[in-house]
């Protein structure tokens, strides 16, 4: 019987032990994981019952972990030429492995691996614009223009410099609107500035029409967090003279956000996808409300700090005090929502950002490279504005799991701990499950329905989507209920 | 019988003064004037006409509202003949003790003032003025040098105060017995015991529905939830100020709960109230005071620093600023224990011409003042009406929550009823925390002089406080503690 243990608080050191427990389990002895990250995830996995780490051997890169258990590795057959054996089980990898890597890699049929080998179809924003773009296209061609506009959650956005002139078409036509332009590969708010002037951009321009992008990512110690004050078409050429050119995209700047407190925010929310063919999304009902540390006001365009709600930007301004962190979780900001606003236009709100989730998986569905040994678990950034129209800033493939208070750590373990129940690696689960832990099944080749045994049909005017957004998160007597039923079903088969 | 009524009749002699001068009489007044045009009244049934009027068309119901208020807030009935003070606080001992507190405080206060030669008041020059009212939205941008302020006083030191009281009159006695108090306060004020408890609480009953409990996830809402949502929407249409205040006993969904609250603390938010608002605000622009420092530095100690309240740092410096100046809060001091504060212009010192009460409201904030605004900032955005709601919980329960004084409601019988709850029925608890040198009201007593707020998760504390207003007490804070000490 294998009981859940709470992770430690974060100030302990828990030593993994490594124990094989299962004759009674058909499967492996013990599961083999690796990590390159630390913090949370390496305390969710260490805490794991059957879990071992994995020593880094064959691979140059990695620091090595000085009180690792030794690595069991199980005698394998004859090894194919030319790939490398993995020696692991599961591997939550950063995506410069599996851009490396991922090719040349055998993995058994039980393996996992926490990236899709192209996710940047998703998460890069000039592709994902392109997919949404194509998505949409063929929505109103075979549903009709109002089923299209579902997909109008997206700020109008252009590739640069591809799409120049197309954008210089749009600028004109709303002239005074601001403009975001963002780096599409890059993250944390590196790199970002906003602009109202035509003239802003033009010498940026010159210097990198026809220039492609490369393969290789822009450095991330690069940080381009200009003093404040300091943003103009002159500072972003200094930065393109020391960095390989990159492409950005012209994003239309919402300039009516919804606040709180006179202060912009952002939502964070997860979403985990276990496959693209047929399409399994779940959806984590905890999340946060990332706020900037000051007022918002759109005459400070050159400010960055306001605007800018990640954390990491956050972290540099002056007024950023560490101890607070400048987040709400989600409950704290549907609660509030709900007493400014009442319960349903909350609904309708939760309901269009789920429609937002679907729509985007959807739309790179057929270009995703669906493998079962993938699945992943995406970070959706989401702006409401002061209709309560929520739109998406952009999809992470490798959300932030450093923690950044007490709060934010048991969210964060829990969300892995509950991930790593839905991989289920141990064989536990039936496939039947609804909800696993702090996870609501969102879609499963179609949308899931909350009520009870009622058919998952759409169309229907009472269907209300198996999503919980905001809502409590009784987590740990869920995962109770569900292995001790789990363990009684089997006892019943065995 | 005949005592009885003559107390009714003066306590109904005393309401209708307080409302003649009130702004609901003038447009009560001004609304007979323009029914005499309507058909319906008639010259020969003037009266009553009128008075049928006022029924249909909402009046009698704003006036029910207003009496029921003053009833709320009205001290107990006393002997006609008893002095004003006795009205404040019919104790001697408490009166005292209250009144050497003070000197404590504002003696601090002075030579705060005096070390850091900084005047009680000034005019802020024009330019500085302009720059405030700019910056009027986004106060805690502002970054002030705060570090030589210190808080007037914490509220450990207020139960330092608190655990001295002794009254001059009472002999304990060396002997121990089953009766001891083996508490900190040891001033023997009635307090409800359980039964009581359990008679004044009866909605609060296992077998009455409750929001918070009864409308979990597992419980589906037709049990209660649904008929609770449906029955406070119907007491809203009908704006009666008693019938909410009962609703609220079993808790206020959150959509509704803005209103309430409002309807029970009979706050609308007028034009007049509006303006008066404004006219604070002018004063906070026009007149610099030391105790806006204090309250800067209240807020960024506390508030800021809070997970939940952070966000809403600025609305906290333009409610707070502008209750020190409400000269209208002075009113409450008839029925506290304290009194404001009076200061003298140079020179003039004890010459009664020249006093004036500092700060204008006469309310020295303390170390977590700030946290009673925070959760109100939740459920009311405008300024003005978040200010009414904060003046006037303030007047008719906080205060007495930093007070000296025998009410039921205040502190030390809220102390007193903690620890006599938790010796009672937790008494191994209650013993062996003492043996470890950790007296539970040392831990609690932080958590009810602050109402919970910044303790509790903010969806819980505002649950805490509808029964609050549902009760017109205070004494649910003591019972509060009691289950999670444990």
């Amino acid at each position: 019987m294998i009981l859940e243990k709470d992770p430690k608080p974060w100030n302990q050191n828990y030593k993994g032990h490594g124990l094989s427990k299962g004759k009674e389990r058909e499967q492996r002895a013990s599961i083999r994981f690796k990590t390159t990250l630390v913090n949370t995830l390496m305390d969710v996995l260490r805490h794991r019952p059957g879990w071992v780490e994995v020593k880094e051997c064959q691979e140059a890169s990695g620091p090595r972990v000085a009180d690792t258990p030794v690595v069991q590795r199980e005698p394998k057959g004859s090894r194919q030429p030319g790939f490398v054996e993995g020696d692991w089980d599961f591997y939550w990898c950063d995506v410069s492995w599996l851009r490396e890597n991922f090719d040349h890699t055998y993995m058994d049929e039980h393996v996992r691996i926490s990236h899709f080998r192209n996710h940047y179809e998703l998460t890069r924003k000039n592709y994902m614009v392109k997919n949404l773009k194509r998505f949409r296209k063929q929505l109103e061609r075979e549903a009709g223009k109002l089923e299209a506009a579902k997909c109008d959650f997206f700020p109008k956005t252009f590739e640069m410099p591809c799409e120049y002139h197309l954008f210089v078409e749009e600028f004109r036509k709303n002239p005074g609107i601001t403009w975001i332009m963002k780096p599409v590969a890059r993250s944390q708010g590196k790199g970002i500035f906003l602009f109202r002037r035509l003239k802003d951009i033009m010498d940026w321009r010159k210097g990198t029409a026809g220039k492609k992008l490369t393969s290789s990512e822009a450095q991330p110690a690069r940080s381009a967090v200009n003093p404040p004050g300091g943003h103009d078409a002159r500072s972003s050429e200094d930065q393109k003279d020391e960095i390989p050119v990159e492409n950005y995209v012209a994003q239309r700047y919402i300039e009516n956000p919804y606040l709180i407190g006179g202060r912009k925010f952002d939502l964070r929310v997860y979403v985990l996808v276990m496959s693209y063919i047929p399409l399994r999304a779940w959806l984590y009902r905890d999340g946060f409300a990332r706020f900037s540390n000051t007022r918002f006001t759109l005459s400070s365009i050159d400010d960055q700090y306001v605007h800018l709600t990640n954390v990491a930007v956050q972290k540099t301004s002056p007024d950023y005090h560490p101890k607070k962190g400048c987040k709400w979780m989600i409950q704290r900001f549907r609660q509030y929502l709900a007493s400014k606003h009442g319960p349903e236009a909350v609904e309708t709100l939760f309901s269009d950002m789920d429609n937002i989730f679907i729509r985007s998986l959807q739309s790179v569905q057929k270009v995703i490279i669906s493998d079962k040994h993938c699945f992943e678990l995406y970070g959706y950034d989401i702006l409401i504005d002061q209709d309560l129209k929520p739109w998406l800033l952009e999809v992470n493939a490798s959300p932030s799991l450093t923690a950044s208070s007490q709060e934010d750590y048991e969210l964060k373990t829990c969300l892995l701990e509950d991930t790593l129940h839905v991989v289920d690696m141990e064989a536990r689960l039936t496939g039947r499950e609804k909800r696993v832990g702090g996870f609501d099944l969102m879609w499963n080749d179609g949308p899931v329905s909350r009520e009870e045994g009622a058919p998952d049909l759409s169309g229907m005017g009472n269907f209300v989507t198996n999503t919980h957004l905001g809502c409590v998160n009784d987590r740990k007597k869920q995962l109770r209920q569900l292995f001790r039923s789990l363990q009684s079903q089997k006892k019943a088969s065995s | 019988m005949l005592q009885e009524e003559s107390d009714l009749s003066l306590v109904i002699a005393q309401i209708v003064q307080k409302l003649k001068g009130s702004n609901l009489y003038a447009q009560l007044e001004r609304q007979a004037w323009a029914s005499l045009q309507r058909p319906e009244i008639k010259l020969e049934s003037l009266k009553e006409d009128i008075k049928e009027f006022f029924k249909i068309s909402g009046w009698e119901k704003k006036l029910q509202n207003a009496v029921y208020s003053e009833l709320s807030v009205f001290p107990l009935p006393s002997h006609p003949a008893a002095p004003p003070e006795h009205l404040k606080e019919p104790l001697v001992y408490m009166r005292k003790a209250q009144g050497s507190w003070e000197k404590r405080i504002l003696k601090s206060l002075n030579s705060m003032c005096t070390e850091l030669s900084i005047p009680l008041a000034r005019k802020r020059p024009v330019g500085e003025q302009k720059e405030l009212l700019n910056k009027w939205n986004e106060m805690g941008t502002d970054e002030p040098d705060l570090s030589l302020f210190r808080p007037v006083y914490a509220p450990k030191d207020f139960l330092e105060v608190l655990i001295n009281l002794r009254n001059p009159n009472y002999e304990n006695g060396d002997s121990l017995s089953f009766r001891t108090h083996l508490g900190l306060i040891q001033v023997p004020l009635k307090v409800k015991d359980i039964p009581e408890l359990k008679e004044f609480f009866v909605e609060l009953g296992l077998t009455t529905g409750q929001l918070g409990i009864d409308d979990s996830t597992q419980v589906p809402p037709e049990l209660f939830e649904n008929e609770h949502v449906r029955i406070g929407q119907k007491v809203l249409a009908e704006q009666d100020s008693a019938a909410a205040q009962q609703y609220i006993r079993q808790g206020s969904p959150t959509a509704l709960r803005a209103e309430l609250w409002a309807l029970i603390l009979n706050i609308s938010s007028q034009p007049e109230d509006i303006l008066y608002y404004e006219q604070l605000k002018t004063n906070v622009i026009q007149h610099d005071l030391l105790v806006d420092s204090l309250i800067y530095k209240d807020v960024k100690l506390t508030a800021s620093n809070d997970d939940y309240y952070f966000v809403f740092e600025d609305y906290l410096y333009q409610v707070l600023l502008c209750f020190s100046r409400d000269t209208s809060v002075l009113g409450h001091f008839a029925y506290n224990s304290a009194s404001p504060p009076k200061s003298y212009i140079r020179g003039k010192l004890g010459l009664e011409e020249y006093a004036v009460f500092y700060p204008p409201n006469g309310v020295i904030p303390f170390h977590g003042f700030s946290m009673y605004v925070a959760p109100l900032c939740f459920l009311y955005h405008e300024p003005s009406k978040l200010y009414q709601i904060f003046r006037e919980m303030y007047v008719r329960f906080f205060f007495r929550l930093h007070s000296i004084s025998s009410h039921p409601s205040g502190i030390v019988s809220l102390c007193l009823l903690f620890e006599t709850l938790l010796q009672t029925y937790l008494p191994q608890l209650f013993y062996h925390l003492r043996e470890i040198g950790a007296q539970p009201l040392r831990i609690s007593f932080k958590w009810m002089v602050r109402a919970f707020s910044g303790y509790l998760a903010t969806d819980q504390l505002l649950l805490l406080w509808d029964r609050i207003l549902g009760y017109n007490s205070l004494e649910i804070l003591a019972d509060c503690p009691k289950s999670i000490v444990p």
